[in-house]
């Protein structure tokens, strides 16, 4: 690995930034060696995708100096960054649908006036293709591409402008295992050239597998620096959230009652007007958690939409107790006893300009004591408010505080409160720990595991099959809208769940799948 | 060196009183200049204005005569507005409610009861104007039509047909050729207070209480502010969102349609060119200056009535052009309106250290 050769190519000292009402950097140094895949590891609000959106020329700091070989450089822009050799995927990739791999990567040339030969881009393409295993198809157009393939289109394009320090932004959260294991393959080849990379991350999966060295960043200041090979997990999460956390939830075992939610050969189409669930049939009983696995956009979200009430179904049938609730509104499925934590918090589960009681309130106003005729008791919400802040230990400064200002734990923990409180015995969770740090998701876990035992039936999607394979009782996998098949958590590996999410029926898959564990 | 703005995470009580006070302070200069431009004494501009607008017990009364339909059509506006549900129809509506009175007052006053009379034209007033904007109201509920263009349009409808009645059908035969419609007969005359200010005060006082109340203590006014911050939320709540666009359409037309009511029977007692003169425009900037809060709309509402009343006498007393009060009335707007931004945003200036980007290398 060559680590004799290892020197310090970036020097961050005392980067500060501030945002409105948040220091986000605090003074932090940062040191990035080339030959090596250093891991930025913090929660969410740590300060990771800042202190690097400052490396790559996306902001510029308020305080501190960066030197890049020992010479201090200072960037206006991303286009300064890179012409440094320092370059950065984000999270969203920024490649044009329509256009070829080849097309996109002249885009981000920006040689205006030259004549590009495309045909030597191309020639370009397949060298670095073949350098660093970045297998893609440059003719290709980017929408016909899975998202593990445009992620590498994004790092090709970093490398044709010469990137000598890639940063990668919570590079896995969209790809199946499978992809993940070549991507870290990729990026060990990179580091073999001589090159630094540098992964935002606060996945302690991720740290472990990809990682040389691992850097702690928490409420802006830098906690720890550690080789990964020193460490371990549980010291990580300490380091990360300041105290320990619980791996292994304690989880019951089931005790599975009756049929609660029935789905019956459910069609239904996307915003697209294509099909978005084909044949899905399923049921769920109390006590019982039913896992829903897939990679995003194969349909998790209209399973969700049908059951609740905001997207119709064109053919089959939903009941909820021996009850028909097929094509009902949101207010029928409500008042069937259907609970729904959103995957879009901000934007569908909370009205976030207002205050936190009337976030809690939200399902809870239409009945009384809240309701008294057509009014809406003010005392009463004030006291409907306290008890579920107290109940579910919502952080907030006050029950007037607007749901905005508040974490995204405990934006989560708001819905989960009102949510629980509203419900009759059964829970349609999206996404519920989506962006949250260790400890928020270790809180909801418990949370929705409390309510199973309590006799909830819960429906759970999720992306992250750590989180399902945790707290599921029964799994089904989703691809292109249908269910790839229901697994049993306890008896099937992550690598079988990640083909059946990659499209293979449970049947096609062998059971000697383990010389693709990488790491 | 760079500017920045940048939100502000808390909004002081101090702030919200100073920004407008200042604001309204600059656009008095600013507007000093253009006086001067004109020829005119700025000092002495203003002290007619202010002098014409509230010197006497008579012109307080007229800047209350002219804040009555402001107040009416701004409340109408703000609830829908609370719901973003855009309604620039309020002129349109205001109309609608004036025709509906007259219509009762010229034509019906045999067979009702005059006692019943104004009852019956604060009724007919009131559901013509909710009428009126029922239909925008309901394109915009089934068919997702904008509203936006649609109540405008529905303005130019109305205020047409308004002349075409004036000035055709039921134009006053004994008129001498004057445009408008007969005089009301006394009974259908709006009780009036003190100088021109009638009923139509109370009424927007009335107004703006229910509107406080349906805002703040019921299940209606809690479902119109969670639609108007998240529609998307509001609809995963199983709120009925057709529903209370509907609704509240009904009420911001009604409130409009009330002011026309009030116009014709308190002012004019007849229809003529006096009823559709804009009211309805500024109502929109009534209710945002009042950030659609009923008192404070209010407040706005005689605020703009002096403006109005201020203007009017400085075209009198100064002989100025009827542009110069316009002018004013627009760079206060202009001036307080833009001075808002600096309440909920505030300035940062950034010093740069003085490296040239890329030239280090060579160094």
């Amino acid at each position: 690995m060559g680590t004799e050769n290892k020197s310090i190519t970036v020097q961050m000292r005392g980067i500060t930034k501030q945002f409105p009402g948040v220091l986000a950097n605090d003074g932090i140094d940062l040191d990035v060696h080339s030959h090596e895949i250093l891991a930025l590891l913090g929660e969410n609000g740590a300060g990771k995708t800042t202190l690097m959106n400052i490396l790559a020329g996306l902001y510029q700091p308020d305080a501190g100096q960066i030197s890049l070989k020992g010479k201090e450089v200072e960037f206006q822009s991303p286009k300064d960054a890179i012409s440094h050799g320092i370059g950065m995927v984000h999270q969203h990739f920024m490649l044009v649908e329509s256009l070829t791999v080849t097309e996109n990567i002249i885009l981000s040339l920006q040689s205006s006036g030259i004549n590009i030969h495309a045909n030597q881009v191309k020639k370009r393409v397949l060298e670095l293709s073949k350098q660093y295993h970045l297998m893609v198809d440059p003719d290709a157009a980017i929408w016909q591409l899975s998202v593990g393939e445009q992620q590498r289109v994004e790092i090709m394009r970093l490398l044709y402008r010469g990137a000598e320090i890639l940063i990668l932004d919570e590079p896995t959260a969209v790809l199946t295992p499978e992809e993940a294991a070549d991507l870290a393959k990729i990026l060990r080849k990179m580091t073999e050239e001589g090159k630094a990379v540098i992964l935002i991350t606060h996945k302690l999966n991720e740290v472990t597998s990809f990682s040389d060295r691992v850097t702690v960043l928490r409420a802006g200041h830098v906690v720890s620096n550690l080789l990964t090979k020193d460490t371990s997990k549980k010291e990580l999460a300490r380091l990360m959230v300041g105290r320990d956390i619980l791996f292994h939830l304690e989880k019951k075992k089931c005790k599975k009652g009756d049929s609660v939610l029935k789905l019956e050969h459910i069609h239904t189409t996307n915003d697209k007007g294509l099909p978005a669930l084909v044949d899905v049939n399923l049921q769920i009983c109390t006590g019982e958690i039913l896992g829903v696995a897939g990679v995003a956009g194969n349909g998790q979200r209209e399973l969700a939409e049908v059951i609740t009430g905001l997207r119709d179904i064109t053919s089959g049938k939903i009941s909820v107790n021996g009850k028909d609730i097929s094509n009902s509104s949101p207010f029928e499925v409500i008042h069937a006893g259907i609970s729904h934590v959103p995957g879009d918090r901000i934007g569908v589960g909370l009205a976030a300009n207002l205050p936190v009681s009337d976030n809690l309130v939200m399902k809870a106003y239409r009945k009384p004591p809240i309701l008294q005729g057509q009014l809406v008791k003010k005392k009463n919400i004030l006291q409907f408010t306290k008890n579920l802040i107290e109940v579910f230990e919502i952080k907030t400064p006050s029950a007037e505080t607007p749901a905005r200002l508040l974490s995204g734990g405990n934006q989560q923990r708001l819905i989960l409160a009102r949510e629980i409180t509203a419900s009759q015995g059964m829970l349609i969770a999206v996404y519920p720990s989506r962006g949250l740090d260790v400890g928020a998701t270790e809180s909801v876990r418990s949370t929705l595991l409390e309510q199973r035992d309590k006799g909830s039936a819960i429906l759970l999607i999720s992306e992250d099959l750590e989180e399902i394979t945790q707290l599921s009782d029964r799994i089904i996998v989703l691809y292109e809208g249908k269910i790839m098949g229901t697994v049993d958590p306890e008896s099937t590996s992550l690598e079988t769940i990640g083909m059946m999410m990659a499209g293979q029926p449970p049947a096609n898959i062998t059971k000697t799948g383990k010389e693709k564990k990488t790491t | 060196m760079r500017i920045q703005f940048e939100k502000r995470t808390d909004q002081s009580r101090l702030s919200g009183f100073l920004i407008p006070l200042i604001s309204f302070f600059l656009a008095l200069v600013f507007c000093a200049v253009i006086l001067i431009i004109f020829g005119i004494n700025p000092i002495q501009a203003y002290s007619v204005m202010v002098k014409g607008a509230l010197g006497s017990t008579y012109s307080l009364t007229e800047t209350l005569v002219k804040a009555v339909p402001l107040m009416l059509t701004g409340l109408g506006v703000s609830i829908a507005f609370q719901m973003h549900f855009w309604n620039i129809g309020a002129e349109g509506q205001l109309a609608m409610g004036g025709i509906a009175a007259a219509y009762v007052a010229l034509f019906l006053k045999d067979v009702i009861p005059s006692s019943l009379l104004l009852p019956v034209m604060f009724l007919a007033g009131a559901l013509i104007g909710a009428f009126w904007a029922l239909i925008p109201a309901m394109l915009k509920a089934a068919i997702g039509v904008n509203e936006i263009l649609t109540t405008l349009m529905m303005n130019y409808i109305a205020i047409l047909l308004v002349e075409y009645l004036y000035l055709g059908p039921w134009r006053d035969p004994k008129g001498y050729g004057f445009p408008g419609t007969a005089q009301f007969v006394e009974a259908a005359w709006l009780p009036r207070l003190t100088g021109r200010v009638h009923y139509g005060i109370i009424f927007a006082v009335l107004g703006a209480v229910m509107l406080w109340f349906i805002l703040k203590y019921t299940k209606f006014g809690y479902e119109i502010r969670l639609i108007g911050e998240n529609p998307k939320a509001a609809r995963y709540t199983g709120i009925n969102i057709t529903k209370n666009i509907l609704v509240v359409m009904l009420l911001s037309g009604g409130l409009s349609g009330i002011a026309g009511m009030a116009e014709v029977s308190g002012i004019s007692h007849r229809l003529y060119t006096g009823l559709a003169v804009g009211y309805g425009y500024t109502a929109i900037i009534v209710a945002w200056l009042a950030s659609l809060n009923p008192w404070s709309i209010l407040f706005v509402a005689f605020f703009m009535g002096a403006l109005l009343v201020g203007g009017d006498q400085l075209q009198i007393a100064m002989q100025t052009p009827a542009a110069v009060a316009d002018i004013l009335q627009g760079a206060i707007l202009f001036f307080m309106l833009g001075g808002s931004i600096f309440h909920t945003y505030r300035i940062k200036i950034i010093h740069k250290k003085t490296i040239v980007h890329g030239e280090s290398e060579h160094e």
